[in-house]
Order: structure tokens, then sequence, then C-alpha cells
């Protein structure tokens, strides 16, 4: 590999990511569409940062992170991981990737084994790499376990003796054992409730900045997102429809979508009932999507061209796009 | 206060649970009030007993284990509490009503829309079926389902989550209910969704001239829909008092600490504060003291020797911690009630 010699400024380059899932019909279940779950979408991450993928359910947001992951083989389009091309990796080449990505993942009472000791779940990503039997790793593994805030005990406990919280505390050390470049943390604080959730976010970003990790950051709460990322990615039906510095797009948002979904959202303070843009309807299925712009039918801005042309990712401001042919 | 005033009032309950042979008390001495045409909030974490006092006011906890021990539920007077099967299902649907955080489990799965609907009407009232049919499409164009005369016809799987929790809104309004109970009603709802049912929420209680009962564990809700706010924390209310006081001057270093605990999108931080530890669970609720006494950054020696009280501060703002004097069981006036 050719690691130490490419060193781009970019750890994860995506570019017009297809993930299309087929849907069978009829007597002999021929493929009669495709859910477009993640379309086109194109995004860059620069080392060291957080990326924050925001959307609502259904709008491919996890499918993306699975797919950038190689969990899933995308349907078209190219990922490139410190300038190397890894959509097509296979095997060995696969296995290696791993190393470098790893992922925490929404559900902690679903994503870790009941029968396995936590000891042996933050370890087993090391003995599958080599790097040492379960004994010899003990040390580090104690240390891990002690640096994502548990009890030293906690190596020889099993994940139901621990809290949701403590559970994603697991998780994270699990995904931290490999030392890898990039992590892909989807939906990591949504089963928490809020008080544990500060906590579950606020060592996240230390862990960030000590093991020099980028983040790639998936949730449905855009103030979670905001709070976590330097730069926000927002997806509608398969479509990145947003991208911006996050100080950016919550104070001058340029798509009506973005501007509808901060303003939906509840804000905790009695004194400032804004006034909503109310969406009409629902998100559309991703089987058959509108035509033109996806987000024409609950738009409140829609124009009659709206419903034909399908709107590019395009700079508005400096470091800010938006897909909407409000700024063609 | 005359009992005009009040349209439900919880006085000293105590709900349990029957688990290994022991009773371990989810709701411990909540009491809070109601008044026609409000919207009072509950909101605290999971485990905090907030679902359990709803269903307690319902009368609809498990039979095989739950059990109301003490204290009185009083609906226009009257104490729900002690009440039959027979006697509540009159209550039920018709006085109150109640939403559900799931409206697919909630709905039948097998039965149309329209004969879910017109279930309430036939239990409740008196007028014919054709009457009943033409209500119902009504109801559900009052709470914005644009195709009501095909949507009656339909069944539940056909609809989406926010489609569905608008048919709940139709059940529950369909008798003009007095007052609402609305367990979580959005959280499994998208954003852009969840505006929209709240604001049916808002709108529909000041047609019908409902009271609400809204029980959430998101602020941003509470802030967006309430008069008068109960903060509760393992089983108990620690805090109550308007909407407004208690986002500008909470009391409580639980509330406080929940307050800024989360993310404002408004703000930029770099370190959220936090709650250390977790809520204690129903087994491992401390024996006495204050319940949060383990977690609160003010907690001091008494706390963990006596159960403070749910004192009144100022008007209409109540708060149970020894921070303040009111929660000294020898200042409060609530000791003769409690014992």
């Amino acid at each position: 590999m050719t690691k130490e010699t490419v060193k781009s400024e970019h750890l994860l380059q995506v570019q017009e990511l297809k993930k299309y899932y087929p849907v069978r019909g009829g007597f002999f279940r021929r493929k009669v569409g495709d859910v477009k779950a993640v379309d086109n979408i194109s995004l860059e991450l620069k080392r060291g940062e957080t990326f924050g993928l925001v959307g609502e359910s259904g709008c491919g947001k996890s499918t993306a992170g699975r797919t950038i992951m190689r969990l899933f083989k995308p349907t078209g389009g190219k990922i490139l991981f410190e300038g190397q091309d890894i959509t097509e990796l296979r095997g060995s080449g696969l296995r290696d990737l791993r190393k470098d990505i790893q992922m925490v993942f929404q559900d902690p009472y679903a994503s870790l084994n009941p029968k396995m000791m936590v000891g042996s779940i933050v370890s087993e990503p090391m003995i599958n790499y080599g790097m040492g039997s379960e004994s010899k790793l003990k040390d580090g593994v104690m240390e891990l376990l002690k640096r994502v805030g548990l009890p030293e005990d906690a190596y020889y406990k099993y994940p139901h003796e621990f809290s949701g919280g403590q559970r994603q505390r697991i998780g994270i050390a699990r995904a931290l054992a490999l030392k890898p470049k990039l992590i892909i943390a989807d939906e990591p604080v949504s089963a928490l409730d809020v008080s544990v959730q500060s906590q579950v976010l606020n060592l996240l970003k230390e862990l960030q900045e000590e093991f020099q990790l980028t983040l790639l950051f998936i949730a449905h709460d855009l103030s979670v997102v905001k709070h976590m990322s330097d730069r926000i990615g927002v997806m509608y039906l398969g479509n990145l429809v947003e991208v911006a510095d996050g100080e950016d797009l919550y104070k001058d948002p340029k798509h009506p979508y973005t501007q509808a979904l901060i303003s939906a959202i509840p804000q905790p303070d009695p004194r400032n009932k804004s006034e909503r843009v109310i969406l009409s309807g629902d998100v559309p299925s991703p089987q058959n999507p509108p035509t033109g712009c996806p987000f024409h039918p609950r738009c409140p801005k829609v124009m009659p061209h709206c419903s034909e042309v399908k709107p590019q990712l395009k700079e508005v401001n400096r470091d800010h796009r938006a897909a909407c042919l409000l700024y063609e | 206060m005359s009992s005009q005033d009040i349209l439900l009032e919880v006085k000293n309950l105590h709900t349990g649970f029957n688990i290994d042979g022991r009773v371990h008390h989810a709701v411990k001495d909540v009491s809070f009030s109601v008044k026609p045409k409000e919207v009072v909030c509950i909101v605290g974490e999971s485990g905090c007993g907030k679902s359990v006092m709803s269903l307690s006011v319902m009368n609809l906890l498990p039979k095989h284990n739950g059990k109301i021990d003490k204290g009185e539920i009083l609906f226009e007077g009257r104490d729900l509490a002690p009440l039959s099967e027979k006697e509540m299902n009159a209550i039920r649907g018709k006085d109150i009503s109640m939403i559900f955080q799931e409206p697919m489990t909630a709905l039948n799965p097998v039965l149309t829309i329209g004969y879910q609907l017109d279930e309430v009407l036939i239990n409740h009232t008196t007028i014919s079926k054709e009457e009943i049919r033409r209500k119902s499409v009504s109801l559900l164009k009052q709470v914005g389902i644009s195709r009501a005369d095909q949507i009656v016809n339909e069944y539940p799987h056909q609809l989406s989550g926010g489609m569905r929790q608008r048919v709940m809104i139709a059940i529950a309004i369909a008798c003009q209910p007095k007052l609402l109970i609305a367990d979580e009603p959005t959280t499994a709802l998208d954003v852009t969704v969840q505006a929209q049912i709240l604001e049916l929420i808002g709108k529909i209680q000041e047609e019908v001239g409902m009271a609400v009962l809204l029980i959430t564990h998101d602020l941003g809700v509470v802030a967006e829909m309430a008069d008068r706010v109960v903060v509760m924390y393992a089983g108990q209310v620690v805090e109550e008092t308007d909407v407004d006081r208690l986002f500008y001057e909470p009391k409580h270093p639980y509330t406080k600490a929940l307050l800024h605990s989360i993310p404002k999108m408004d703000e930029k931080r770099d370190v959220l504060n936090t709650i250390e530890g977790i809520v204690p669970s129903l087994k491992n609720m401390p024996e006495k003291g204050c319940r949060f006494a383990d977690r609160c950054p003010a907690a001091m020696d008494v706390c963990r020797e006596v159960d403070p009280l749910l004192g009144e501060t100022d008007k209409g703002h109540a708060v149970r911690c020894f921070l303040y004097e009111e929660s000294f069981p020898q200042n409060s006036d609530k000791r003769a009630e409690v014992q």
C-alpha cells in the first residue's frame, strides 16, 4: 500500500455514490424497480474533522454510512480512502481497510454480543488482526475501558450488567481498539436519555482530539449534529441537499428543506416561539421518488420547473453548497 | 381554590409493582393538578415513572402486578382509583382519552380506520349508524386528513406514522373529552412530522376546549406546548411550576442540570454539562433520602438521611430539595398529609 506517500488533505472522498436496492415482484420475482436509498451523493472528509450527516428516517443516511464503510457494495460511484479507491476492494484488502474505519452503532443493546465478556468484546478486533492473545492484550484493554469511563471490573462483566450509556461506551471502546483513522457513528446517542446523551457526546469529542480521529457523525437530531460537527450535510430522500459549515447552516440555511428542518425543531425556550415553517405531507417513498427535485411536493417555495429539473449540489456561498433551483 | 377550578387532581399517588414478592414503587407520592383547558407537561427521563403515572390515571395498569397502593385521583371531584372496570369504561374515551407513543401498536391492524373511529361513538353516544359514519369522516377532516372518505375504509398499515397519529387523535377527541392524556405522542415521529402533530394538538385543544396532560422527555416540546410543567425524577415530582419559570428560574438541581445538558441550536459550546451516573432502576432506589442525591452536585449530608418534601417556595412554584427550607418536613404544611 502507498499509505505513506499519499497524504492528501482529504481522508475520505465520496464521489457520486449510489446504493440501490432491487424491488422484486410478480411470479418470477423479477426486478421491477429500485429503491434509491442513496442517490448520487458526493462529500469529502478532511483529516480530523467531524462531518455530520443529518436527515429524517428513510433519507438514506445510515445506508450512506454503511456503504462508505463497505458493509454494502455500492451500486455506483467511488469511495476514496486516503486517496486509494476502496469501492471495489475485496478479501484481504477489505480486511485491512476495516482496521482504519470502524463503526459505532445506534442500538447499544443489539450491537454487543450478550454471551461475551466486555473484555473479550473489546479485545476481539485486536486478536482478529493478530495483535496478540487476549491475556497479552489485557492491560491495553483495561486502559481503554478506563479511558472511555468504565470501571476497571467492567472487563469481567457482561453487557446486560450495564446501562445504555455504559454499553455505548463499550461500543466506543471496541471501535477504538484498532486505533482507526475514521469512525462512523450511526445515531450513537439516539437510544439514550438526555442526561446520558451529553456524557457520550462529550466523550466522543474528547476521544476525537486525543486519538486524532476523523468522525462521520450520522443522526436525525440537528441540534446534536450541530453540536458535534464542523461541517454538516443534510440528506433528503437519498440526496444530499445542502452541505455547509455547522454555524453557517444554522444561521443561513439555503435549501427550503433545511430551513423547514431547523424551524421544526422545538426550541427549549418558552420565550422564543418563532414562526414555524410547517411542511405538509410526509417523506415520499424512495421507491417512487418525485420527478425533478425530490423535495418539490412538500416545498413551500416550489416553482413550476422544480418538478422537471433535478437540481445539482452547487456552491451558493463560499464553502456552502445547496441543491435547489432557487440558486441556479 | 374551589373544586370547580380543578379538572384532575392527583393526590399522594403511590403506584407499585410486585417484583419477586416485593412491592417497588414506580410512582411514589406524586401530587399535581390540571385545570380545565390547561396544558400540563410531565417531563422526565425514561424510568422516572411518567408513563406509569398516566396509566394509573386511566386505570390501565397491568392487572397481574401493578397496583395503586395509596392516594387519590380526583377527576371533577370523583376518585377514579377505586372505580370498577365498567365504571371506568364509561369515563375512558368520553371524559378522558389517551394517545400513545407508537400509533401502529395502538391501532388494531385488522380493523379499518372507520370501524375503530365508529367504535368510540357507538360506545358513548346514541346517534344512528349513518350519522356516526358521517361524524367519523368529519373527525378525520378535523385532524387534517384530506382523503377522509377513502381513509375510513383503509387499514392502519396503509398510512404513514404521522397519519396514524392523526387517526389516534381523531379517535381520542371523538367524544369531546375534557382531558386528553398524550404519552410521548411525537417521539416515534420525524421532526417535520412532529411539528405538524404538535400544531394539530394545540389547534384541537383550543377547538374542543379540553385540558391536555402531555408526557414527554423532550424539553423543546415542553417549551412549545406547556402552560405548567411537572418535572419527575425516579418516581417523584421534583419540581412544579409554570413553563416560563421552569426555563428561566429553575430551582431543583436536577432541572437545572437537565436544561444544561441539551445541546442548543443557537449557541456554541465545546463541552456539554452532564449529570454523572444514571437514573436508579426500580429495584435500586435509595431506601431513604433524596433519590437524586447520588448524582446531585449540591448534595449535602441531610440529603442522604431525610426524604425531602415537595414544598412551595413561591406561589405556584414547588420544589423537592433541601436547598430550599420549604422541603424540610418540619417546615412543610404537607407533613400531616403525607403521614
